[in-house]
């Protein structure tokens, strides 16, 4: 339940994110400056199994990114070799196609104002 | 529980025929190739009924593309494998209905933006299964799918990909089912389409607030309430408006369990 004490200083703009990793700038608190207007939605990442644990878990994400924009993501963040595996769950049940977006997924599978998503290296739930 | 099983059968043996033609820029023969013309169930996927079609053209390809992963588009629009066909058919053609259907073929410039890779069959198996999980989550919070054994998600999927209706409908009728003192599932696996492609899933209930069986007119009313005049297509008809939504899912969603419907 740790997790749930993530407050809004802990969190972090995942695009913005991205970016800093892509040119390997310095992580800087560019979180909520603002600079778009989109809807953001609230993630959660969680390991699975032997998938090493996110530092950061919780993050906002603009609606309408693909699920396969957030496999790339964690995949860079854990500095996961490009061969490497990644799956990612909603509820612990099953894999959404890559190409879903995360609005989509946050509409029907949400809980508490987030959207939970258990990652990890091999296949888990089927 | 699905009981219609005229309409389950109707839909089944829905087939379109479909025209497929090499890309020009691909041909390296001084021979044209013929185009190749095949008849495809509606409710299946393009990597299951390719194979033939692309031993026809591979020999008119240059070598070097031979290894590539065949891709399919139509006036431009590369086709997402992991779309039932007659969905796509409605999603492009629907408006304008043409037969046969023609498709262009490509072994290079894969749209990497657009398209996920399909190597082999296993993965739109997959897919599949994922996609029938995520339908049940919404029916029935996943029980029936994790009750399941092993050999009963294989025969829905064999079923599917064999064309038969029989060995499919014995699994997915429990799928079908509702539980409990429920007359009708939790949630509708629901997914309707604009012109591009993209898509919209929301939580949609088979029933009203008061208890009665909804029907699309009110499901269209909640989720388009400034648009009064949407029509939704699906297996190459326009839904009556008055129709109740559990009965649509039970009869005309696609084998993985969703209703993929086009706005018209």
């Amino acid at each position: 339940m740790s997790e749930e004490k993530a407050s809004d200083d802990n969190q972090s703009d995942l695009s913005a994110a991205t970016e800093n990793l892509k040119i390997e700038a310095e992580p800087k608190d560019s979180g909520d400056q603002g600079k778009t207007d989109k809807v953001k939605i609230d993630i959660l990442l969680k390991a699975t199994g032997n998938a090493p644990i996110m530092k950061k878990k919780k993050w906002a994400v603009d609606a309408e990114k693909p699920i396969g924009w957030i496999m790339e993501f964690v995949k860079k963040y854990l500095k996961l070799e490009p061969d490497e595996r990644l799956f990612l769950y909603v509820n612990q049940t099953f894999a959404p196609s890559p190409d879903q977006i995360v609005k989509n997924l946050y509409d029907c599978f949400g809980t508490d104002g987030k959207l939970v998503l258990h990652y990890c290296k091999t296949q888990a739930w089927g | 529980m699905a009981n219609d099983r005229e309409v389950l059968r109707e839909i089944w043996d829905g087939k379109l025929p479909i025209c497929f033609q090499l890309d020009q820029e691909e041909i390296m023969e001084i021979q044209q190739p013929d185009p190749f013309y095949v008849m495809v169930p509606r409710l299946s996927y393009f990597p299951l009924v390719t194979d033939k079609m692309k031993r026809h053209f591979l020999r008119y390809i240059s070598q070097e593309n031979a290894d590539n992963e065949m891709w399919i588009d139509y006036n431009g629009q590369p086709l997402k494998w992991h779309y039932p066909i007659g969905f796509l058919y409605d999603l492009y053609c629907g408006h304008d209905p043409q037969l046969p259907w023609t498709l262009t073929i490509h072994f290079s410039k894969f749209p990497e933006d657009v398209l996920l890779h399909c190597p082999n069959k296993d993965v739109v198996e997959a897919h599949y299964m994922c996609t029938v999980k995520e339908a049940d989550v919404l029916k029935h919070r996943g029980q029936v799918m994790s009750t399941m054994q092993k050999k009963d998600h294989n025969q829905l999927w064999l079923g599917l990909q064999n064309d038969k209706f029989d060995q499919f409908w014995a699994i997915n009728r429990r799928l079908m089912e509702s539980h409990g003192d429920n007359e009708g599932f939790k949630h509708i696996p629901i997914r309707i389409y604009t012109d591009d492609g993209s898509y919209s899933q929301k939580l949609v209930n088979p029933k009203n607030a008061d208890g009665s069986r909804k029907i699309l007119q009110q499901m269209l009313q909640e989720l388009y309430p400034d648009k009064p005049d949407v029509k939704l297509r699906t297996h190459g008809i326009e839904i009556p408006t008055d129709t109740p939504l559990q009965w649509l899912s039970e009869h005309m969603s696609y084998p993985d369990n969703f209703l993929h419907l086009c706005v018209c």
